[in-house]
């Protein structure tokens, strides 16, 4: 994974003490809150219900054990022994102190790490597929083309004020692990005629008007990928809304003014920079690229020995017996996905156990998933955008030790991609812009499914639960998706179907009226009822909504009045 | 009744206006009548509190003041779904009031 050179180490290094300066100013009165905002929301520092709250920047998702290790203490010297993994693959910290915040930016500064970005209207944290450099269906490693973008908008003084947040997400696959296409900028890297290059999508999110991202080129050659990018944030800087924060996503321009028209524009606007030559030269990205080879055991041949045999109809081939009653089997046939190499695994941790709170991981638990990368995994590991973990390569003859570790320390449920496996944004027990409760309507609906033993038979279902407007919790792409609203002064919970944010992607329409929160989750039910009856063998819960549409579930839910 | 709550400049902690200072308990928050704005300006300039505003509150007949709203209930509490990290409070049916 990529590490950090002198620059990058100065640049950060400088902005913890600039901060800190800036700290001390707001404490001692020098500036006054409106003053200060706007400088510690560059940092990632929000306020939020009960405290500070601080997020920290995982760029596409990668880290290391001593990365992970440097959360776990920072949860323990600065918060209360958690923190909670986030739909941008990013951590935050429920409780922090402003006096320390300085502190903790130096502290993750000795790692590599930062709050940069994480917060204002400038580019975000760039995503990125979470088996990126492990999958076997990829076509290159995306992560050295995110570090490129990274090293590009860190900073970058003309995209500073953009008119309002940007998002971007990177992927190298046909399928779509990163809701690419629901972000501001959606990159799919390809492989066309032998060269690299790639698809820009532009335009998409989720938020209060979802949007699906158009194609606005369909290759860009790779040695112009931050002249592209560059053009399409242009044109955006440019013309986005400034006059309506409700409309000053770049999805809102897009759609204003056609894709066609917005695609001349970029397209013109990319000629000009092109005469400029804004492009990093390619030997740049050759640097970066070094940065991410594979650990030389998985660049050679697979040897197969001492691997268990592929059982019959298992997804990756390669797992003992889902049967198996120590609860192993059904862990590495729901937790692992195919690697590009045929002795090893990516191997996901779900943070998502029965009646737990979607993304939250004590310090203990992301010491031992340190732990379990240094010694599994070649020292990596990833953060999901479902608020999991992962560890992208795993032996297979090393899974079962994995998994005992795992299941001792309550990281064992094998629940990933099932109804148990929901993303759920902090909601209105943490956070000031949340109208309801997300995490309880989570703990309820994992706990009853786990209980009844159905989220086996249901299979592949994804929800998704969002406490207001703002979507954090990607409610329009769940095939079930919870918007928590104000109802003159009581939670209200709509109910959507048909949602998705892999390369099938569309956007959850909504049920009908509302629910209370007791309502919503025998609703959740009655639909899972409804796909049940009607779904015809190997159908997933989205294949059944889409071939017998709506109506069938309206009716369950609110009869035929 | 209107009471006054902010967050700790500090600590972020929530917190709720006496009478004379910010107290992190609920219950004991005051009526401001009419004084709310001279004192969130008097107490924000003075750095005592961040980020300050008036709500709406009721005193139950128990005598335990009751923010009108959902967020001032979660605010006074905390998390519902972390009660192990609650405002540690005398009220012990806080819980059953706060949804």
């Amino acid at each position: 994974m990529y590490k950090y050179d002198h620059y990058d180490q100065a640049m950060v290094e400088a902005r913890v003490e600039e901060f800190r300066d800036q700290a001390r100013r707001r404490l001692e009165g020098k500036l006054t809150e409106d003053q200060f905002k706007p400088l510690r929301l560059m940092n990632g520092l929000y306020l939020q219900l009960h405290a500070y709250m601080l997020r920290v920047a995982i760029p596409y998702g990668t880290l290391d054990a001593r990365q992970l290790e440097m959360l776990a203490d920072i949860a323990d010297k600065y918060d209360r022994g958690y923190g909670h993994f986030t739909t941008r693959q990013n951590i935050q910290y429920n409780w922090i102190k402003l006096e320390d915040a300085a502190d903790i930016l130096a502290d993750l500064a000795k790692v590599e790490m930062h709050a940069i970005q994480t917060s204002g209207n400038c580019i975000r944290n760039i995503s990125a597929d979470h088996f990126a450099g492990a999958a076997a269906d990829e076509v290159v490693d995306p992560r050295p083309y995110a570090e490129l973008l990274r090293q590009w908008s860190s900073f970058h003084p003309e995209f500073t004020y953009l008119p309002r947040k940007f998002k971007i997400a990177v992927i190298a696959s046909a399928k779509d692990r990163a809701a690419m296409r629901l972000h501001d900028i959606g990159i799919r890297i390809v492989r066309h005629e032998g060269e690299i290059g790639a698809q820009f999508y532009v335009g998409g999110g989720m938020g209060r008007t979802p949007m699906i991202a158009p194609l606005v080129r369909d290759f860009v050659p790779i040695d112009q990928l931050i002249t592209y990018a560059e053009a399409c944030l242009r044109v955006y800087n440019r013309y986005g809304r400034r006059d309506n924060k409700y409309k000053a996503r770049i999805k809102i321009l897009v759609h204003e003014l056609g894709a066609a028209e917005y695609t001349r524009q970029v397209e013109e606007e990319f000629a000009h920079l092109l005469s400029v030559g804004v492009e990093p030269p390619l030997a740049e990205l050759d640097r970066i690229k070094a940065h991410f080879e594979l650990p030389e055991p998985l660049r050679l041949p697979g040897q197969a020995t001492g691997v268990k045999r592929p059982s019959e109809g298992s997804k990756n081939g390669c797992i003992p017996d889902r049967a198996r009653d120590d609860g192993f089997g059904l862990w590495a046939d729901r937790n692992t996905h195919p690697h590009r190499h045929p002795d090893y695994v990516s191997a996901v941790i779900s943070l998502k156990p029965a009646g737990g709170i979607p993304g939250d991981a004590t310090s203990e638990q992301m010491r031992l998933v340190a732990r379990l990368a240094r010694d599994y995994s070649f020292d990596e590991l990833r953060v999901l955008h479902t608020q999991n973990l992962l560890l992208p390569h795993v032996r297979i003859a090393d899974l079962h030790a994995v998994w005992s570790a795992l299941d001792a320390a309550g990281l064992g449920a094998a629940n990933m991609d099932t109804i148990e496996d929901i993303i759920a944004c902090p909601g209105l027990d943490y956070c000031s812009l949340a109208n309801a409760r997300s995490i309880p309507l989570a703990q309820r609906i994992s706990e009853r499914f786990a209980a009844s033993g159905r989220t086996d038979v249901v299979g592949e279902l994804k929800l998704k639960i969002s406490g207001c407007i703002n979507a954090c919790g990607h409610h329009h792409a769940g095939h079930i998706g919870i918007l928590g609203v104000d109802k003159k002064g009581k939670e209200n919970f709509q109910l959507s179907l048909g949602g998705s944010e892999a390369e099938d992607v569309s956007l959850a329409k909504i049920t009908g009226p509302g629910f209370d929160e007791d309502g919503v989750v025998a609703a959740v039910e009655k639909v899972t009822d409804v796909f049940l009856a009607a779904r015809t063998e190997g159908e997933r819960f989205l294949d059944t909504y889409r071939r017998i549409g709506m109506e069938p579930f309206k009716e369950a839910l609110y009869g035929n009045a | 009744m209107k009471i006054l709550t902010g967050n700790d400049l500090r600590t972020g902690a929530v917190t709720w206006w006496n009478g004379s200072g910010w107290s992190p308990f609920v219950d004991d928050a005051v009526d401001v009548g009419d004084e709310a704005e001279e004192i969130l300006a008097r107490e924000t300039a003075a750095r005592r509190v961040n980020a300050a505003y008036m709500i709406d509150a009721g005193i139950d007949a128990d005598g335990h003041v009751r923010p009108a709203h959902i967020k001032d209930r979660v605010r006074a509490l905390g998390p519902t779904v972390r009660r192990d990290l609650a405002v540690p409070t005398a009220d012990k049916t806080g819980w059953d009031w706060v949804i």
